[in-house]
């Protein structure tokens, strides 16, 4: 027996309006590809073939890194930084990161921006000098 | 220890263990990363759809009048408009109220003895975690957009910058994910500490709880310590989304744990007391007009009942009850 739907008109929209909630993602994107961008290396990065730590590190930990090298810097007045081989680096984002990676929109906004991360070390450290010559 | 909780977080471990040794082990990472996430949501939908038409072909014939004030009665004594409505537009109110605010919640009451008196207090902690773990649960969802939108949406960019103005450490800490933990921790530590709580929790009371606490402690893993590679993940889920599934390489096994228990909630939800973020809507005592003096409520399902009168039964047996000297209401 067919039962009867109490006060249908407020239950199905109701249940529309989860069902456009749920699946915001699939037509919000109209199925477009959006695969994971590719951060550009610039000749001076390339030829330099590793950065101050592995890829994989860096990836994933280069904000930590920054972060400590921000209060190594400012609080303790240490400048210089040794990775895992005992190579020393100048900690600094202008001179030594930026100095091989030029290309900041090429290469950090491309992540940055596919991820939504807004770091606030530009709020300081503005648009790449060297890029802007 | 009591075997209802301790079934619970076994149950999330050995989810957890499932998924990390699916991926890690076995290398199921299209079973955990697309199929069943995929199925996740068709139950979800599927489900919360039966169990809302389940609800609404439920006939509820009585107009249940609880009510927290004074009913609209005559022009001189003032009406309670949120707490016994009387018109739609008052139970839209009463209802808004009840699910962005909790607001029968608040009326929460403790019954306990002070020195040798017995006593009702006000008792908000529980509204209060409450309201922390649904609105943090919020923001986290509405903030995992970013994941599954490609242009991120302003309000999810703007969202994240509020929820991270305090702007502590790299990757900046987000307030809602420590929110989260806290009102899960809470309200599991509520139930299990507190004695007539855990005496009346069932191991369904204790399972959400628990699996909440992993997808939040999962999450904040990857985001905070572990690491998991992001735009490679953002890749996999923009294939989900975008109906183009792919795994791509390197994405760290928690990853796969997150999603596998985060689906593991949404085709849970529907048969679980989590349905009550539906079912706050079906509450009678929260969708009805209190209006019981000013119209009159007739049982839908009341139907013709054959009555015999006494009037009916004097005529059948009028002579009978005369020759035997009993009163009878008519003579002839």
């Amino acid at each position: 027996m067919q039962k009867k739907l109490y006060n249908k008109n407020v239950v199905i929209a109701g249940l529309i309006i989860l069902a456009v909630l749920a699946t915001f993602p699939f037509w919000y994107n109209h199925g477009k590809a959006a695969p994971a961008p590719k951060p550009e290396l610039t000749e001076k990065a390339k030829a330099a073939k590793e950065c101050i730590r592995s890829t994989a590190y860096m990836k994933t930990e280069h904000m930590q890194l920054l972060d400590a090298w921000r209060d190594t810097v400012v609080r303790d007045g240490i400048r210089t930084y040794v990775n895992e081989v005992g190579k020393e680096f100048d900690m600094s984002l202008s001179n030594t990161c930026l100095d091989c990676h030029s290309n900041k929109e090429k290469f950090c906004d491309v992540c940055h921006d596919y991820a939504s991360v807004d770091p606030y070390c530009w709020d300081c450290h503005i648009e790449n000098p060297k890029e802007n010559e | 220890m009591n075997e209802k909780y301790l079934f619970s977080l076994m149950s999330v471990v050995l989810l957890f263990l499932l998924a990390y040794a699916g991926v890690e082990v076995a290398g199921l990472q299209v079973l955990f990363g697309v199929i069943i996430p995929y199925m996740a949501l068709i139950v979800f939908l599927a489900g919360f759809a039966y169990r809302v038409i389940q609800w609404a072909q439920t006939p509820v014939p009585y107009k249940i009048p609880t009510t927290g004030g004074q009913q609209k009665s005559l022009p001189w004594i003032q009406h309670a408009a949120i707490d016994c409505p009387d018109t739609k537009a008052q139970v839209v109110g009463r209802m808004a109220m009840e699910v962005l605010l909790f607001r029968s919640l608040f009326r929460n009451l403790v019954f306990k003895k002070e020195g040798d008196k017995l006593a009702y207090r006000m008792e908000l902690f529980l509204w209060l975690g409450a309201i922390v773990f649904h609105y943090a649960f919020l923001v986290v969802t509405i903030r995992h957009l970013r994941f599954f939108a490609e242009p991120v949406p302003f309000f999810v960019t703007g969202l994240e910058k509020v929820d991270s103005f305090l702007q502590l450490g790299l990757p900046v800490v987000y307030m809602s994910g420590i929110a989260l933990l806290a009102g899960v921790l809470y309200l599991a530590i509520r139930r299990i500490y507190v004695g007539h709580t855990r005496y009346i929790s069932l191991a369904s009371d204790f399972f959400p709880l628990f699996l909440i606490l992993a997808i939040a402690v999962t999450g904040i893993m990857m985001r905070y310590f572990t690491k998991v590679d992001i735009p490679t993940v953002k890749e996999l889920t923009m294939g989900l989304v975008t109906f183009r599934p792919a795994v791509p390489e390197g994405i760290g096994t928690l990853f796969f744990v997150h999603l596998f228990l985060v689906s593991v909630l949404l085709a849970y939800f529907p048969f679980s007391k989590l349905m009550h973020m539906g079912g706050v809507f079906f509450s009678p005592t929260r969708n009805m007009t209190c209006n019981t003096r000013a119209e009159r409520h007739v049982n839908p399902w009341n139907y013709p009942v054959p009555v015999h009168t006494y009037e009916e039964y004097e005529d059948d047996f009028r002579e009978h009850m005369i020759e035997a000297g009993l009163p009878v209401e008519k003579k002839e």
